[in-house]
């Protein structure tokens, strides 16, 4: 016998809220080097307990230490720390030119930008990201032109994508960025239906599927790990977790689960739990994971632990909803400062260079803005033609829409 | 081929130009955005634009002419590799304005609907069900394209749940006639991304009521991503099955969704009647670089109708078939529609009532054209399908009738639509909620006035 009782309903809610002391003692992070480096082909049910933990190379004082060190050489590193910068510099930039409304609406990466820029170094041309809203470190890294990115923000007539997407949509099939849903989660079982496609044609290419802690909560995230568990394809599931679905805490979306890369668990597919603040293990996992595509042993899922030390968009203020303190106390600290301090720890940086690169890259990023304003912006100068509104709703341009387009006077 | 640069309107009132100068010359090559021409209007001088990258074919209206209508060709782009010899069939003698289009500027750029008919005189003829010519269709397809897959329920292992794959598993194996998990959300974003990433699917749905599931993967992402991406990736995808009422499924498995997929910008929608133009109108689906909704029945699905014995029979979209010339009143419908409008037109034929009866085969694009001449001809219409009324198919072409040929009409234009009820499943009331022939005779009836 059992006594019996109402039902209650649980309501999981953050530890604090603003006008707390920002506190992640929840939060278990291991010591850098402290997580194993199983072999690729080892069998998700051997390594579940990847999903539990957070895979992390930079320790405190700057040093790579543990299996998981040793992905990319110094050169490299470099230019990821360049790749950063230029993001944060040229989200700095965009911010500013919304409140100048210069544009309606941003979207910046402030504190997560490891996780694109690392990512983009383990694929090569061909493959195809399907990406959400806060990855254009993607973009960056695979060497897209900076003037684009800002003609598509200000939608004037240099956009590639012709004034037709919300800013930061940014789309280009040759540096495998796919077109941006801004339904969330859509792509995220297009990716593992692209994926699905190179394995029918044999193609030696991989898909890398995006989403945010919030989204798994949509039945597309299900859908996508479905597909993945049952037919295999080179394919990367990839989950941002920045802690905040705009206002809603990551518990909301992640129930009991423990950890989301633990979803993977009921698909019979591996996991791994990185620290999205260390741009050496962003780099190690993402390649990893691609090994596994490339060998043909199937899926990966990976949850990048971050924190989204700003707004969720330029409409959103989050001191509404936590401590503002809450981001200089994230424990992961900030993914360009760790690189930084490696790399002068390696002995190939110093606080000279870096000032001097600040300067340099903030000079660069004001060049193209005023090469991109030179075009115009949301309400001036140049803007897309009329005659774009008409093209590519078919491959073919229908009768009725060319009438419609002369009757604009196009 | 190459594409034709057309004398721009510049402004929505004007109707011809002096074409000023010309800043390109043949054999230039331009890029979207470069400045092709000065026109000159009475009101003022503007550039004209390139829209498309390409090669200056040949200049057909020389600067300095005057008087070129709106519309006009005056000149060719061509692609790489074509030679300036490849210009357009319509192409006007060289150095002369085109003559003035026959009709007003708006009209003047869609081309003339074919009226030949489907195959030639004395074509050989085969009885086929409905069932056997989509099948026939997709098996055709694939032979011709390794890029074409079948996904779906049960459409491999059981051959489909209506046997529309009959026979495909065996011939074409697992990798391309895949059994999939239920989940239509799942599956329809699987084969979207799979057509972004370079295959051409064909996604069966068991019922389109189940694709109400997947139907934001159909409209937020197959439809629009070739737009959203400024035209970098395309979606050549097939979502087929049987739609509307079938007998005694009730209300979640008998809706018609003509009327909702016609109204998405970037989707083509067919609904075919006949075997032959099931057969026809797949394989047109299948090659379409766009997403092109398929609407069956489950009813046609084993009805025989005459299928033309031609290798590689293909019909096009946006043509309407004349099934029954008339002169007293036009009968528009498509899908089972045919079936109430046909069985109409034979009964009114007997009371000496002379019905022109059209289906449309296709909804976007939609033959308007053969609509509207056939009002002209007989200045009455009735509209016959299952849907619903509200927004309904019928009702877009009452205003299209409305908008083009208002002087011609003798009486309003009756949309006979289903009740505007979720469907009953008892007998009798599912017979009430769905056009009758009885009902398509009255409509006739009312706007002949006898």
């Amino acid at each position: 016998m059992f006594e019996e009782v109402s039902p209650r309903l649980h309501v999981p809610a953050p530890a604090i809220r603003p006008g707390d002391d920002p506190d992640f003692s929840h939060v278990a992070i291991p010591r850098a080097g402290a997580v194993d480096r199983p072999e690729p082909d080892t069998r998700p049910e051997d390594m579940r307990e990847m999903a539990f933990s957070i895979i992390r190379v930079l320790n405190r004082k700057g040093e790579a230490v543990g299996p998981w060190a040793g992905s990319l050489s110094g050169e490299a590193l470099l230019q990821g720390l360049r790749d950063m910068m230029t993001l944060r510099t040229y989200d700095a930039r965009m911010l500013t030119a919304q409140r100048q409304g210069k544009c309606s609406f941003y979207m910046q990466h402030l504190g997560e930008e490891a996780i694109s820029c690392a990512f983009q170094r383990a694929l090569r041309p061909g493959d195809m990201n399907f990406p959400t809203y806060r990855q254009a470190g993607l973009l960056i890294a695979a060497g897209y032109p900076l003037v684009k990115m800002m003609n598509q923000v200000y939608s004037n007539d240099g956009d590639p994508v012709r004034g037709r997407q919300l800013p930061v949509f940014y789309s280009s099939k040759e540096h495998g960025f796919f077109s941006i849903s801004g339904n969330l989660a859509t792509q995220y079982v297009q990716a593992v239906g692209w994926a699905m496609a190179a394995a029918i044609k044999g193609d030696r290419k991989l898909a890398a599927a995006w989403i945010g802690d919030g989204s798994t909560a949509e039945s597309d995230f299900h859908g996508a790990l479905v597909f993945a568990s049952t037919y295999k394809p080179p394919v990367i599931l990839n989950i941002v977790n920045n802690q905040w679905a705009i206002s809603t805490f990551q518990g909301i979306a992640r129930g009991g689960a423990g950890t989301f890369a633990a979803r993977a668990h009921g698909f019979g597919l591996p996991a791994l739990r990185v620290d999205g603040n260390d741009f050496l293990a962003v780099h190690a996992a993402s390649q990893w994971a691609v090994e596994r595509a490339r060998r043909d042993l199937g899926p990966t899922i990976i949850e990048f632990v971050t924190y989204r030390a700003g707004g969720h968009s330029t409409s959103d203020d989050p001191s509404a909803y936590r401590p503002k303190e809450e981001g200089a106390a994230w424990p992961l600290g900030d993914p360009i400062l760790r690189l930084k301090a490696h790399l002068i720890q390696l002995g190939i940086w110093s606080e000279e260079r870096h000032k001097q690169a600040e300067a340099e890259i903030l000079a660069e990023v004001m060049a193209v803005q005023k090469e991109a304003e030179a075009i115009g912006t949301l309400h001036s100068g140049q803007r897309p033609s009329p005659r774009d509104m008409f093209e590519d709703v078919f491959a073919e341009m229908p009768p009725h829409l060319l009438r419609q387009r002369h009757e604009v006077g196009y | 081929m190459a594409t034709e640069i057309l004398m721009p309107a510049l402004s929505p009132t004007m109707e011809e130009g002096t074409l000023a100068k010309w800043l390109v010359k043949e054999g230039d090559s331009v890029k979207s955005g470069d400045i092709l021409a000065e026109i000159e209007t009475d009101k003022a001088t503007m550039e004209f634009e390139a829209v498309d990258e390409g090669t200056i074919g040949k200049i057909l209206v020389a600067e300095g002419t005057e008087g070129v209508k709106v519309n006009t060709l005056i000149a060719t782009l061509l692609a790489e590799g074509e030679s300036a010899d490849a210009a357009p069939a319509t192409a006007p003698k060289a150095e002369t304005p085109a003559p003035a289009p026959a009709e007003a500027p708006k009209a003047a750029a869609a081309p003339k609907v074919e009226r030949k008919p489907d195959w030639p005189e004395g074509t050989a003829m085969k009885q086929q069900t409905v069932r056997e010519a989509l099948r026939d269709a997709m098996a055709e397809e694939m032979r011709n394209d390794g890029d074409v897959y079948l996904m779906g329920e049960e459409v491999a292992e059981y051959q489909g749940a209506y046997k529309i794959s009959q026979g495909l598993l065996d011939e074409f194996g697992a990798k391309r006639i895949i059994d999939t998990p239920i989940t239509e959300h799942g599956f329809a974003g699987i084969a979207v991304g799979s057509a972004f990433g370079g295959l051409k699917p064909i996604v069966e749905f068991m019922t389109f009521n189940f694709a109400m599931q997947a139907i934001d993967q159909i409209i937020n992402s197959a439809a629009k991503t070739l737009y959203m991406s400024g035209g970098q990736m395309g979606c050549p995808i097939v979502f087929r099955g049987p739609n509307g009422a079938a007998a005694r499924v009730a209300a979640q498995h008998s809706q018609d969704y003509a009327a909702w997929y016609m109204q998405i910008p970037g989707l083509k929608v067919a609904m075919p009647y006949s075997a032959s133009d099931a057969k026809g109108l797949l394989k047109s689906a299948i090659r379409d670089p766009n997403p092109v909704i398929f609407l069956e029945n489950e009813i046609l699905y084993g009805r025989s109708f005459d299928v033309p014995d031609i290798a590689d029979y293909t019909v096009p979209f946006g043509k309407a078939r004349i099934w029954r010339e008339g002169t007293d009143v036009t009968i528009v419908s498509f899908g089972i529609g045919m079936q109430y409008a046909l069985e109409a037109a034979d009964k009114l034929a007997a009371e000496g009532i002379s019905a022109e009866v059209i289906d449309l085969r296709t909804l976007r694009p939609m033959d308007t054209e053969t609509i509207i001449e056939s009002v002209k001809k007989t200045n009455r219409c009735v509209t016959v399908e299952e849907g619903w009324p509200q927004g309904s198919v019928g009702s877009y072409i009452s205003s299209v009738i409305m908008q083009q040929a208002f002087d011609y009409l003798d009486a309003p234009v009756i949309n006979c639509t289903g009740k505007d009820v979720p469907m009953p499943y008892a007998a009798n009331l599912e017979k009430l909620a769905l056009v009758t022939t009885a009902e398509v005779i009255e409509a006739v009836k009312q706007v002949t006035y006898r």
